[in-house]
């Protein structure tokens, strides 16, 4: 009743309540799984092999020392780096070009176009893996072009699984530029690709930043290809994190030390970056 | 002052004064789309259609550990390969099956859960309170999070003598009174599906919280001058507005999870236990244990027609229910 005191936009108590309650449920659902990661990764081994304790007893850095030697960690982290970079770099210049011609341009086959890309994002992954695996083999036999167990092979196959999703989120984005921008700098004798480079790319730089985020997450966490198309020297975090389960004993507090080491970098730039990414899915996603 | 390429809306700028002289403008306009398109065209062929077609033809084939070197010279076997993995009465059928119904139940309830958890919670944080930003950056970490680093910690806390579930489930609340195993036997299911939830929910908040952006606050306040209560105006202002954004957010989710490969990849191993056999896991091994690829495709085949199924079937009657409700 609009008689209380209270402004009617303000929130009722029993709302503020039901909101404490279920928030803090959800913070230590959500927390608990990182508080482990980051506690276990600081206790020494007996530590972790025993009874689970809240609390570290002994507190040690050893275990972020020792990640480097049990397994190659370091080489795991380079091949993760170029790969993903890689990837993500192709995948959002790629992304760029073609949201544009979808954005700007009617052309015979726009349709079959958007609809096939999107399509493909429905596709189980594993229906590519078996094929692709005989293709990357049958070129590698033909043309001696190594593409199976190379990191060449699996940025070609990362940076074609991020492309649908950047480019669909950049027609979204691009058709929030206002079309009268380019054409004033087509006026002013830029050709199409200076009006792209100059005015809409950075207009859209929001949603040019939530693709790059979302093609180097993509590539950084993919198990199922990395697992099957690379060797020891090209294999990436995402496999060579299993590697200390497999010696004779689980060293769970390195591999704990290596998850939070591995994880750092992509949390922190998509924390930072976050602002970027619910703006870009707003224009792109949702419209 | 002439534009090299067309006004988008048609209208057509005169030709002749095009800035660079050695191509006609009118060339250029017809050409330049597609060159845009080249390079992503060429990588969807070279990395999606190709394949996709491969797969198709391998399914026809009998592709054992023999013909894998040069599979052309794998002899085709017809519909064998498929009669094979429909075949109920035979062990692969049937397993194929029971892992079907695994995926079809945990699909359910993990998108269930994931929506309504990222739902709820973007409802809750619509409006400002102190502590909001910060609770919105942790709820996001497990999607920011690589995936097999999360599955990995939460493999550890799943452990049955060290692991952190069980230390609160036996030890501190005494529910059991011997440790379960967790990531063995029917409990994985349960496992699973925490993990799942866990790290998908965050993306239907993310999108929720996106879509709810564009509903304009006047709506609100002018439902809460007409004395509408919290509830009511979630049912009549937040979820209608909402219609566009889940119907695309429900059947990603149920792509996503339906083909989920790596969770349980990573926490049970290379061999998933029965009660979480998830179809995507199920023909890797079928496919790369037995090394015999002709079944595996026409596995791979099938999940697709059922998903192409499941989409357009979703896709009729959401935007039917759309148009009739007047969105």
């Amino acid at each position: 009743m609009p008689s209380a005191p209270r402004s009617p936009m303000a929130a009722p108590r029993s709302f503020v309540w039901s909101r404490r309650v279920f928030l803090t449920l959800l913070t230590v659902f959500v927390a608990v799984p990182v508080y482990v990661m980051l506690s276990s990764s600081l206790k020494p081994l007996q530590d972790v092999s025993g009874e689970f304790r809240w609390l570290p007893g002994d507190l040690t850095l050893s275990p972020y020392v020792d990640i480097w030697s049990t397994v190659p960690l370091g080489r795991y982290f380079v091949n993760s780096l170029i790969v993903a970079g890689a990837a993500t770099v192709c995948s959002v210049v790629i992304a760029v070009f073609a949201a544009y011609a979808v954005s700007r341009y009617e052309f015979r086959g726009k349709r079959v176009f958007t609809v096939t890309v999107l399509s493909t994002q429905m596709f189980p992954g594993i229906l590519f893996l078996l094929p692709l695996f005989l293709l990357y083999v049958n070129i590698g036999n033909a043309t001696g072009v190594a593409l199976f167990g190379s990191r060449g092979g699996l940025i070609l196959t990362y940076l074609t699984f991020s492309l649908p999703f950047s480019i669909w989120m950049l027609i979204g984005y691009f058709a929030s530029v206002p079309r009268e921008l380019d054409e004033a700098a087509l006026v002013d004798g830029c050709g199409p690709l200076g009006a792209l480079l100059r005015v809409v790319v950075p207009a859209a730089v929001p949603g040019i930043v939530a693709v790059t985020v979302y093609a180097f997450m993509t590539a950084w966490s993919e198990v199922l290809f990395a697992s099957v198309m690379t060797n020891d020297t090209t294999r990436t975090l995402a496999v060579g994190l299993q590697a200390y389960s497999t010696q004779n004993e689980v060293y769970w507090n390195q591999i704990m030390a290596a998850s939070l080491v591995v994880s750092v970098p992509v949390v922190a730039g998509f924390l930072l970056l976050q602002r970027y990414l619910v703006a870009g899915l707003t224009a792109g996603a949702v419209k | 002052m002439t534009a090299t390429l067309a006004p988008p809306q048609g209208k057509r700028a005169a030709p002749g004064a095009a800035r660079t002289p050695r191509r006609p403008g009118r060339l250029r306009r017809a050409w330049l789309p597609y060159l845009l398109l080249v390079p992503a065209l060429a990588l969807e062929l070279l990395v999606h259609l190709v394949p996709m077609v491969y797969g198709l033809l391998m399914s026809f084939k009998e592709l054992t550990q023999f013909y894998i070197r040069d599979w052309t010279t794998a002899p085709w076997k017809g519909l064998d390969n498929y009669r094979v993995a429909v075949d109920f009465d035979t062990p692969v059928g049937a397993a194929l099956l029971h892992s079907f119904w695994v995926t079809c139940l945990f699909t359910a309830l993990s998108v269930g859960l994931c929506w309504l958890l990222g739902t709820t919670t973007a409802v809750y944080l619509q409006e400002s309170f102190r502590g909001r930003g910060l609770l919105r950056g942790l709820f996001l970490i497990p999607y920011a999070l690589p995936m097999y680093a999360a599955v990995i910690t939460w493999t550890f806390m799943f452990q049955r003598d060290n692991g952190l579930v069980n230390h609160v489930l036996v030890d501190q609340l005494g529910l059991f009174d011997e440790p379960p195993f967790w990531l063995l036997g029917d409990n994985s299911f349960w496992a699973l599906l925490v993990v799942s939830v866990w790290k998908g929910w965050p993306f239907a908040f993310l999108i929720v919280m996106a879509g709810l952006q564009t509903v304009p606050r006047e709506l609100y306040e002018a439902a809460a001058l007409d004395g509408a209560g919290r509830w009511q105006q979630l049912r009549r202002i937040t979820l209608p507005s909402l219609s566009s954004v889940n119907q695309v957010l429900v059947l990603v989710l149920f792509l996503w999870t339906f083909n989920d490969f790596n969770t349980p990849f990573v926490l049970f191993g290379k061999s998933a236990p029965q009660a979480a056999d998830l179809v995507s896991i199920h023909i890797y091994q079928a496919s790369f244990v037995t090394w015999n690829f002709g079944t595996g495709s026409a596995m791979s085949v099938l999940l697709l027609l059922f998903l192409l199924v499941v989409t357009a079937v979703y896709l009729l009657i959401t935007s039917r229910g759309r148009r009739s409700a007047g969105a």
